[in-house]
């Protein structure tokens, strides 16, 4: 109802602009680099911040109208599930296993880029820029608690849960996202936006969160799909400002090219390292599988990921150097992962199996041109020795990845019988490598990459000795409950029994 | 399959997380706590900055401010993303009422000429004072330590930046685009503004979370808006007819009354630990609010003339009586 | 052409958006999968605020979009009549 016709109407862009941008003042009583001290010794070139183009103009009146909305239909689904026993829903309580490594491993990283999207909130000259850091600031917040709400439930009656704290600073494979995440938050504003923005978001995101959170739809699992489909939400804004970003920095100079295509190679292989883990969830965690993590690299990581590089051509960037590792790694990456974890089972917060018949069925057909012939022979194997009453425990000390922080499960990109280890000296040390790819982000920045915190080593170092029982203790793990073998387990039996109830008149 | 399961009754294995059992017990948290509590990594951080290699990713020593426990913070509001969220929409639902309501009974145009330039001029430069406001507190967010004090830092960054867009409307609303120029034209070059615009642009170059914490939240904001929508607006601009102005900005009154409470915790919180916070929070305050009271001055006198010194020493005072309630003595 | 895409939660509210996506967008493939909607197009999806008003019977703000939005792909452009995704290549 505007009686008023005398104003002219302002458009969407034209309003969000004076009420953003326009907020913003050149400062005169200090200099701009005293105010913003962090934005030009990563060597990035920027001559107009007003060039940026705010790709989603929320004003902070819209973002709070639609967010509430989301909010409420999020809580109201959390609440019916923990209210109904909405866990016993589920297909099988094996699946919980994903949701495990998933708030250890995963949502202590939405806090992480949260922190560091405040930084760049007010590390950012530009106030376009700044305003977007500062809605994904607390979109990650707003992440990181949806998740750990939506796991509460399911602590209280799953183990594995209970010491998500403790994972995620002292758990051996909680090392690889948080290495990741910590190496973002050491980096300066420019590369952060890569990482996060750019790599995490926009190639990434899309595989961790779209073919995963369809997984829990298919098990049954409402709490998780709908903090997942709710994150999501949020991510189409922030897939967008990490586009919105690299193409600006390409837009500014073409002395940022490289420096922009060093990061795309870096991240790019980092955040697929990191893939792995999910990965491992969609082949092998879910009891009903929506897609493998092969179909889902190809829809979300070869498909949108190759529109995207097309794209970015015509600024000279092209694929990132380890595209083809990455592609050849498919078809291996979590069939090794996941025989690394069952192996290791003893020191997982998480429960691993066996592949049932069914299950290598389905792996065999997703995988028709390595499952049977690498990997089927070494579950037959593994289930033998367990038929036997001599399981397959490995407790020895495996090599970490000085970069990635992976155990190096992995085989040469062109030979899958042969792991593929590298390694460098530097100053005298040794370290190793997973891949060609992690030895080069080394040597790009040794003085970074020395530093990284090994947890193997760290359980052989006093004060633990390399007692196991005083490692567990410290990590959180309880041991014959958190760890080992789904089959046999507490949440096995508890589940089964539950569920009997609940369908009985018993 | 769908199964009825209300009837079961299963007895839960814990009631919560170990780190949240450590704290309070093994009893069903509250979501503020789960979404709280240690939810920052705190050891293992792999690598130092490499745009402060001094500094760990997240550190305690960046402030001056020692506590044993960064989770003593904790916000009385208890606002987590969701219950923030929901009571900003809230809030939002009702300003977007009275603009509306404003809006289409032109209650903005049956303001005098004098009374409307008045308003313009004396709230239309403040939208980039917000705007400062916000870049403080996503600093203290980003810098800060421990969940519980800094998702609230991120939260009043946002509010301010809502603020700094309300008091766009608003200036549009009265005065279209030109109020939008003549407010920031004031601003950067109108001689009343210049003193407030440099205590922002100094609070700019404070990088001890804490301290900006007093220099913003404290000092200058709990000047600012009791003078501004209490004094100003409530108490001299409406009585002349400006009631259409104290309906704008009811945002902002109720706003800072309710986050006084959690800028009041977390200073008492933090006093309490030691008479070595104490006496920094104490040496903090009165500099930063000896500042902010000179810095408001002429903006005051803008609208309240030769009056203008004895409120905002009426409001000094005041805010003395406020932070001896937490324990610091000005 | 790269395909451009959205996905959208299955449900009430955007039954309507997703039928207004498929009358603007002839060349688009809409994918019903568990729980999600995702919509494939050729280079470019545009959706309109008018045939969205049309299917809903009411006024929308193309914002609401955010509530139920789950991924893109493409450049977004975004005004008060329209939300569209487009590669450059």
């Amino acid at each position: 109802m505007d009686m008023k016709t005398d104003k002219k109407k302002l458009g969407l862009k034209e309003k969000y602009k004076l009420l953003t941008r326009d907020l913003g003042w050149e400062t005169t009583y200090h200099t701009a680099d005293e105010v913003f001290p962090y934005v030009k010794y990563e060597g990035i070139k920027v001559h107009d911040w007003g060039k940026w183009e705010d790709p989603f103009r929320l004003t902070m009146d819209a973002y709070w109208k639609y967010q509430a909305e989301k909010e409420r239909k999020y809580y109201a689904i959390i609440d019916a599930h923990a209210q109904n026993n909405g866990h016993l829903h589920i297909t099988d309580a094996r699946y919980l296993s994903a949701l495990k490594l998933f708030v250890q491993a995963i949502s202590p990283g939405e806090y992480a880029a949260g922190k560091g999207f405040a930084r760049l909130g007010r590390e950012f000259p530009g106030v376009g820029p700044r305003v977007a850091c500062q809605m994904q600031a607390i979109d990650e917040i707003r992440h990181a608690q949806t998740q750990i709400h939506a796991m509460s439930n399911y602590n209280k009656f799953y183990n594995g849960f209970h010491a998500f704290a403790d994972a995620r600073d002292r758990m051996w494979y909680c090392s690889l996202p948080r290495s990741f995440f910590d190496d973002a938050l050491s980096a300066g504003p420019f590369e952060f936006m890569i990482a996060i923005g750019f790599s995490f978001e926009y190639v990434l995101t899309n595989l961790l969160f779209v073919p995963f959170m369809s997984g829990a739809a298919y098990n049954g699992d409402m709490a998780t799909v709908t903090f997942g489909f709710s994150a999501q939400s949020d991510e189409a804004r922030h897939m967008t400002l990490g586009l919105e970003c690299i193409k600006f920095m390409l837009e500014q100079d073409p002395d940022n090219l490289p420096i922009v295509q060093r990061w795309i190679d870096k991240w790019f292989w980092r955040g697929f390292r990191i893939l792995g883990v999910v990965g491992t969830m969609m082949d092998y965690m879910l009891p009903k599988r929506v897609m493998s993590w092969r179909e889902a690299f190809e829809i979300y990581g070869a498909g949108n990921g190759g529109a995207l590089f097309n794209d970015l051509a015509r600024y000279g960037v092209r694929l990132p150097l380890e595209w083809n590792d990455a592609v050849k790694a498919l078809d291996h990456m979590t069939h090794q992962l996941n025989l690394g974890l069952y192996q290791w089972s003893f020191g997982t917060a998480f429960h691993t199996g066996i592949p049932s018949d069914e299950d290598m069925a389905w792996l065999s057909k997703k995988y028709p041109d390595t499952f049977d012939k690498y990997y089927r022979p070494r579950w037959e194997h593994i289930k033998k020795l367990k038929e036997a009453g001599t399981p397959f425990v490995n407790t020895g000390l495996a090599k970490l990845c000085q970069v990635c922080q992976i155990p190096t499960p992995y085989t040469e990109p062109d030979d899958p019988t042969a792991l593929c280890l590298r390694e460098s000296e530097y100053k005298g040390e040794l370290y190793h490598f997973c891949s060609d790819g992690c030895q080069r982000i080394f040597h790009d920045e040794p003085e970074k990459y020395i530093q990284a915190v090994l947890p193997m080593p760290q359980l052989f170092q006093p004060p633990l000795g390399g007692d196991i029982g005083a490692w567990m203790n410290w990590v959180g793990l309880k041991n014959g409950v958190d760890n080992g073998d789904y089959d046999g387990s507490e949440d096995q039996k508890n589940f089964a029994a539950w569920r009997a109830t609940a369908t009985s008149n018993q | 399959m769908q199964i009825d399961l209300r009837t079961v009754n299963i007895t839960p294995r814990r009631q919560t997380f170990d780190h949240l059992a450590w704290r309070f017990g093994d009893k069903p948290a509250s979501r503020y706590q789960e979404g709280s509590y240690d939810i920052q990594a705190e050891e293992n951080l792999h690598y130092r900055p490499t745009w402060d290699p001094d500094q760990q990713i997240y550190d305690k020593a960046i402030s001056k401010i020692v506590m044993a426990d960064w989770h003593a913070l904790k916000d009385p509001r208890q606002y987590y993303y969701n219950t923030w969220t929901i009571a900003r929409a809230r809030q939002q639902e009702t300003t977007e009422a009275n603009f509306s309501f404003i809006e289409s009974r032109g209650l903005a145009d049956s303001m005098s000429a004098a009374l409307k330039a008045t308003t313009l001029e004396v709230l239309i430069p403040l939208r980039h004072a917000a705007w400062g406001a916000n870049m403080n507190n996503s600093f203290i967010c980003g810098y800060g330590y421990a969940a519980i004090f800094t998702q609230a830092c991120m939260f009043q960054a946002m509010d301010n930046l809502g603020i700094a867009q309300y008091l766009s409307r608003l200036g549009l609303l009265l005065g279209d685009t030109a109020a939008l120029d003549a407010g920031k034209a004031a601003w950067v070059d109108g001689a009343a503004w210049q003193p407030l615009r440099r205590y922002i642009e100094d609070s700019l170059m404070v990088r001890d979370p804490f301290e900006l914490f007093v220099a913003q939240n404290a000092a200058l904001d709990g000047l600012l808006y009791p003078l501004v929508y209490g004094r100003i607006v409530d108490d001299f601009l409406s009585p002349q007819g400006a009631s259409a102005v104290a309906m704008l900005t009811q945002f902002m009154s109720d706003w800072s009354v309710e986050t006084q409470k959690w800028v009041d915790a977390v200073l008492k919180t933090a006093a309490a630990e030691s008479e070595h916070n104490r006496a920094l929070l104490c040496d903090w305050t009165k500099a930063w609010s000896a500042r902010a009271a000179s810095a408001l001055l002429p903006v005051a006198a803008l609208a309240l003339g030769g009056d203008a010194t004895a409120v905002v020493d009426e409001e000094m005072a005041a805010f003395k009586t406020r932070l001896a309630k937490t324990g610091i003595q000005l | 052409m790269s395909t451009v895409f959205i996905a959208l939660q299955a449900n009430e509210e955007t039954r309507p958006i997703i039928d207004a996506i498929v009358r603007d967008n002839p060349a688009a493939v809409v994918n019903r999968e568990p729980a999600m909607v995702k919509i494939d197009a050729p280079g470019r999806l545009t959706i309109r605020r008018q045939t969205v008003e049309e299917e809903l019977g009411r006024p929308y703000d193309l914002q609401e979009l955010q509530v139920n939005l789950i991924t893109i792909s493409g450049h977004v452009d975004e005004d008060e009549d329209s939300f569209s995704l487009h590669w450059n290549s």
